[in-house]
């Protein structure tokens, strides 16, 4: 079964991570193990197994509606590597 | 090319922010305006570690909603991660629901009270709860190098109501929205204010053309950026124009080209192409294990069907058939909201004139709140004093324009109809009082009397002046056909 390249390159692109062509090569190599790995759960029929949503046999767990401090601007901010101190800047978004 | 020559096919996607006080994951307010980034905390950055719990509040909201849309409510609910990498995303995934909302299969009535639009029923795909993301803003004018995120958006509660691809006109897209909206105002939902991003729509729309070959669909384009109904019904007609005229051109048909997202100018009044965002439909949803599902048991939904209270279409037939309004009437009266509604229902019960008191409130009544800028609940004038009015006239003890006058003096005091008619030396004038002043009038005016023996009974409205400054109490309608009478007989 293993990965092809196209589709370790495809999700690196959605992961926004960049490889260099080696790089790619041993991840296409180490990650389709790991998918290999996974695959033996295949061999179980589970034709009348409800699919599960969670592992924990819990439901409903709320919170009421009521507002909580937030975090002092400064505090937040001084975790981002660009700030201006309101805003966060990040490389220009344009578009949408 | 004529209009009929295809069918214009639109469904919605209307993402509604819920009125909460607190995010859907977290405790950060959700007010709109405060300065950028402080309404936020380590679940809505994002921080590892931190775990959402989902606001009880913000799930009953969108169970009301989705009732008021007919929709099915799902026993058993999940959330879902959709991820994506975008900076006003700081997670990297949006906590939505993917194959399993809590609610599905609605539908909303339109109609259109002037009657261009056959009233039928749109279908509602689903409902489902998801939360916001942040805001990016980026000043290209101001030349600046980069993007500013501002988090305080993120985690707020949204709900997103998908529409079947039911609607066949930009009018009948326009009349959903108007009614959807009207129906979440009443629900107390949402306050559905589009300016702050309370109520946003995507459109997607296509055509099909009748074609020698049979019927031919043209690919389908999503569009973005509308910022009042108006610009939905505006872009929408603009891009039926805009498919029909590059099919003629090219011939592009449904599958030949992918999904298009274009977005609208408001000011060049066009739509454009956006980015294409080539890996956007792989959102590898999964579910979100940091969240428990949700049960829902008939008798909840039972609960929450009981506290619907009466919905706008329900009120509109209510009207109509206790007061004999038109249409047109009733909608006009539902559309300003429930205080507005209860101000007509007691003005019409008090007054004892559905009809009467549907044009008072109408005419005089929102003339007035829209000249002093205020709200119904602000308004001195309340219904039981004004129906005092409405008796009067409705006794003919008082005529339209008189009243009027009355109406003024009573929306700036506590005073009653009675008391301000009295001030004002308002009395009903004495039929025999009437008959004297005709008699001098038309002596005075003998080419009257002449025009109105020859037919022409419009004539004997130039006497309704000279009356009302000889007696400014004299009822108009009567004195014309006081006067007609008399003048055939001379």
């Amino acid at each position: 079964m293993g990965l092809t390249r196209d589709e370790v390159e495809k999700v690196s692109l959605l992961a926004r991570l960049q490889f260099t062509p080696a790089e790619l090569e041993r991840l296409t190599e180490q990650l389709g193990q790991i998918v290999d790995y996974v695959q033996l759960l295949a061999e179980l029929d589970t034709t009348h197994v409800e699919p599960m949503a969670h592992p924990v046999d819990i439901a409903n767990v709320f919170r009421p509606d009521e507002v909580r401090p937030s975090l002092p601007r400064d505090e937040v901010l001084a975790n981002a590597p660009h700030h201006d101190q309101e805003c966060y800047l990040v490389p220009a978004v344009l578009g949408d | 090319m004529s209009e009929t020559s295809y069918d214009i096919v639109i469904g919605l996607e209307i993402h509604v922010q819920l009125l909460t006080a607190s995010k859907l994951f977290c405790g950060c307010s959700t007010k709109f305006g405060a300065p950028p980034n402080t309404q936020t905390c380590p679940v809505c950055t994002g921080m590892p570690g931190s775990l959402p719990v989902m606001n009880r509040r913000a799930f009953e909201l969108g169970l009301r909603t989705a009732l008021a849309l007919n929709c099915q409510i799902a026993p058993f609910t999940k959330w879902d991660r959709k991820n994506y990498y975008y900076p006003d995303l700081p997670k990297g995934y949006q906590i939505s629901q993917f194959d399993l909302p809590f609610s599905s299969e609605g539908w909303l009535e339109i109609s259109d009270p002037k009657g261009k639009i056959e009233p039928r029923r749109i279908g509602i795909i689903r409902a489902h709860l998801e939360e916001d993301a942040g805001k990016s803003m980026h000043d290209e004018a101001a030349g600046q190098a980069d993007s500013r995120i501002d988090l305080n958006r993120t985690g707020t509660p949204l709900l997103e109501i998908v529409s079947k691809p039911d609607m066949r006109s930009p009018a009948e897209a326009k009349a959903f929205l108007t009614e959807l909206k009207l129906l979440l105002t009443y629900l107390e939902v949402s306050d559905c204010n589009m300016q702050e991003g309370s109520l946003r729509v995507d459109a997607n729309v296509n055509l099909h053309i009748p074609t020698p070959d049979g019927k031919i669909a043209t690919p389908i384009v999503e569009i973005k950026n509308m910022n009042s109904f108006r610009a939905v019904e505006r872009a929408l007609t603009y891009e039926a124009a805009r498919q029909y005229e590059v099919w003629q051109e090219t011939g592009q048909k449904i599958g030949d080209i992918p999904k298009q997202t274009r977005g609208w100018d408001d000011v060049a009044n066009i739509t454009r192409g956006q980015r294409h965002k080539e890996e956007s439909s792989d959102y590898r949803y999964f579910p979100d294990p940091d969240l428990v599902p949700v049960t829902v048991t008939e008798a909840t939904v039972a609960d929450a069907r009981a506290a619907l209270g009466e919905l706008p279409a329900a009120l509109r037939t209510r009207l109509e058939a206790t007061f004999g309004l038109t249409p047109y009437d009733s909608d006009v009266i539902v559309n300003q909201g429930k205080r507005g509604v209860e101000y007509f229902l007691e003005l019409a019960t008090h007054s004892g004139d559905g009809k009467l008191a549907s044009n008072w409130f109408q005419q005089d009544v929102l003339r007035t709140l829209t000249e002093q800028k205020i709200e119904i609940d602000q308004f001195g004038l309340r219904p039981e004093r004004l129906a005092g009015l409405l008796q009067k006239v409705r006794g003919k003890e008082i005529d339209t324009s008189r009243a009027r006058e009355v109406f003024a003096a009573m929306a700036t005091s506590q005073k009653s109809a009675a008391e301000v008619m009295a001030e004002l030396g308002i009395v009903q004038v004495d039929e025999s009082q009437l008959v004297e002043l005709c008699r001098e009038l038309l002596a005075a005016n003998p080419k009257i009397v002449a025009d109105i023996k020859e037919g022409r009974g419009k004539a004997a409205g130039a006497l309704i002046g000279q009356a009302k400054k000889k007696n400014p109490n004299v009822n108009p309608g009567r004195l014309m056909e006081i006067c007609l009478e008399l003048a055939q007989g001379m």
